[in-house]
């Protein structure tokens, strides 16, 4: 009788979550991409694809398609094992990330059930989100190493010290904000910023040494030196074709949408809708979801465009600059950060 | 000391950064507000097949050989255009007019071949100076795309203007850039004419 004792429903539910998780940070990670090039196109003045569809829409499925049909080569001096795990991990990673996301504010059921909009509220929570980063950075190092090319190994070794190195401001920078949530629940997290105000009142300081931090994370400009086009040639996925060149680029976007997340959550109040108070509304539980969920992607899309931005703005860093940013200037920050947030903490407690 | 040419030159800061402007956040918020203004501003490119800039009025395009207002060439294959051309890409055959042919050619001697290599051909106009005979002008299109060598050699029949009789419409949209370039030498003396940049 022990199936009868599973709760079935509870399954059911989290596995439809999971798969609207999945679908959402594939389309819109499909859509980043067109984006980066529309966004692109309009700040350097010219009008971005317009072909395919109206407006260009289905420019990500042409690009898809292309990517699937062209040959697949695998190098014939390649650890071809470590050569398909390369890109199978940084997908994995990429996606493992948005688990401890609430995306909407919990669903109430006529029953008096609550559906939280998250796959899994662990108590490590945002801890979680880092751990599997740093994970995905295996995808890169297995990638170059395998690849047998040292253009690809370069870019591993570059890309593994680069993430290395701003794992740890990004930390410092949030252990500021768990000073003053006091949980490392993204759902306590957001029901404090809810109560209290958003964190990046209290932690402008905190939420730029994130940001700077999460573009690094990502590898995107001006941290790209892991693919910098002019000297290592593409990098880490330099000998990678068809779909698995797919996967590497794909998880880089998908990376950026769930950072953007996280940002959206720890510093700019997740699902919470700003300057009114959505309970006086009386709207029905389904509505709050739906509302609340179309806020956090309002805010998520614009961390979006604001790494496109970054993007087309700025030029790449040379890699003494970026390890002199790291080191000598983010980590220094992010502790004075840390210290005056603990000071300010202990002077309100007393 | 090296001499200043102008007083417009600038000393080279190369003073230590401070340790706010080696966090480079102010520099990249300028920067970026210079790239957000670039959302609103006019783009410089064109949707291209649909619109199109419109060429120069002196724009120098494939080559058109006329005819008459009966419908007859006015090439008289007197080679003038092969001798002006500086990169040889013309040929010719004379022919003589047959009795009965009268409609088809202007005077008694006609080209029986006439062939340009537009790969050759740099386009400069020297032929169309050269032309005693109005027989050859330079039209506003240009040699389009093609798979081989030969497609390049363009023959009297992709040459010929069509007939300003028999197939009025072609040879009046035919005669619609000639028109306008004329029209340049007696109204508008800048080379760019009215150039469209949008």
């Amino acid at each position: 009788m022990y199936f009868l004792s599973i709760d079935w429903w509870l399954i059911l539910e989290k596995a439809l979550l999971i798969f609207g998780i999945v679908g959402l940070s594939f389309f819109i990670a499909m859509y980043t991409t067109y984006a980066e090039r529309k966004v692109a196109a309009w700040l350097q003045d010219r009008r971005g694809p317009n072909r395919a569809g109206p407006f260009g829409i289905f420019q990500p499925l042409a690009d898809g398609g292309k990517l699937f049909f062209k040959e697949e080569i695998i190098p014939l001096a390649s650890n071809k094992a470590l050569f398909i795990l390369g890109p199978a991990l940084a997908m994995i990673t990429a996606l493992l990330t948005s688990t401890v996301i609430p995306w909407a504010a919990p669903f109430h059921t006529k029953s008096g059930g609550v559906i939280p909009m998250q796959v899994a509220d662990v108590d490590m929570g945002i801890l979680l989100v880092f751990g599997i980063v740093s994970v995905g950075v295996y995808g890169i190092m297995i990638g170059g190493w395998a690849s047998n090319n040292k253009f690809s190994l370069m870019a591993a070794i570059r890309g593994a010290s680069q993430m290395v190195s701003y794992e740890l401001p990004m930390g410092l920078a949030l252990i500021a904000v768990l000073f003053m949530t006091g949980s490392l629940k993204m759902s306590v997290i957001v029901q404090h910023q809810i109560e209290h105000g958003w964190n990046i009142m209290y932690q402008l300081l905190g939420f730029i040494i994130f940001f700077v931090c999460a573009l690094a994370e990502c590898n995107r400009t001006p941290f790209d030196l892991p693919e910098a086009e002019n000297e290592l040639n593409f990098g880490y996925h330099q000998e990678y074709s068809s779909m698995k060149l797919g996967f590497y680029l794909f998880a880089e976007y998908i990376n950026m949408f769930i950072s953007s997340a996280v940002m959206a959550t720890v510093y700019f109040g997740g699902y919470d809708i700003p300057f009114v108070n959505e309970a006086s509304w009386g709207l029905s539980s389904f509505w709050m979801t739906f509302i609340s969920f179309s806020v956090l992607m309002a805010k998520t899309c614009f961390f979006l465009f604001v790494f496109l931005w970054i993007r087309w703005t700025i030029p790449r860093f040379r890699y003494d600059q970026l390890m002199n940013l790291g080191w000598k200037k983010l980590i220094p920050l992010a502790l004075l950060n840390m210290i005056i947030t603990a000071a300010v903490m202990l002077w309100l407690k007393k | 000391m090296s001499v200043r040419l102008t007083n417009r030159s600038v000393e080279v800061n190369r003073k230590p950064m401070t340790f706010l402007e080696s966090i480079y956040l102010w520099n990249i918020l300028k920067g970026m507000g210079i790239t957000i203004s670039h959302l609103f501003k006019k783009k410089a490119t064109i949707n291209y097949p649909e619109q199109k800039r419109s060429f120069s009025k002196v724009f120098r395009g494939l080559h058109v050989l006329n005819r008459d207002a009966e419908g007859r060439e006015n090439c008289t294959a007197c080679g003038l255009c092969a001798v002006a051309c500086p990169a040889e890409a013309i040929t010719m055959e004379a022919a003589e007019r047959l009795p009965g042919e009268e409609h088809l050619y202007r005077e008694e001697k006609y080209a029986a071949k006439y062939e340009i290599n537009m790969l050759r051909c740099i386009f400069c106009g020297l032929c169309e100076e050269a032309c005693p005979k109005d027989a050859i002008y330079l039209s506003q299109t240009f040699a389009p795309a093609n798979y081989g060598r030969k497609g390049f050699i363009y023959k009297k029949e992709d040459l010929l203007i069509p007939h300003p009789v028999n197939e009025k419409e072609a040879y009046e949209k035919a005669l619609g850039n000639k028109a306008a370039k004329n029209s340049y030498t007696k109204t508008n003396n800048s080379p760019f004419g009215d150039r469209v940049w949008e």
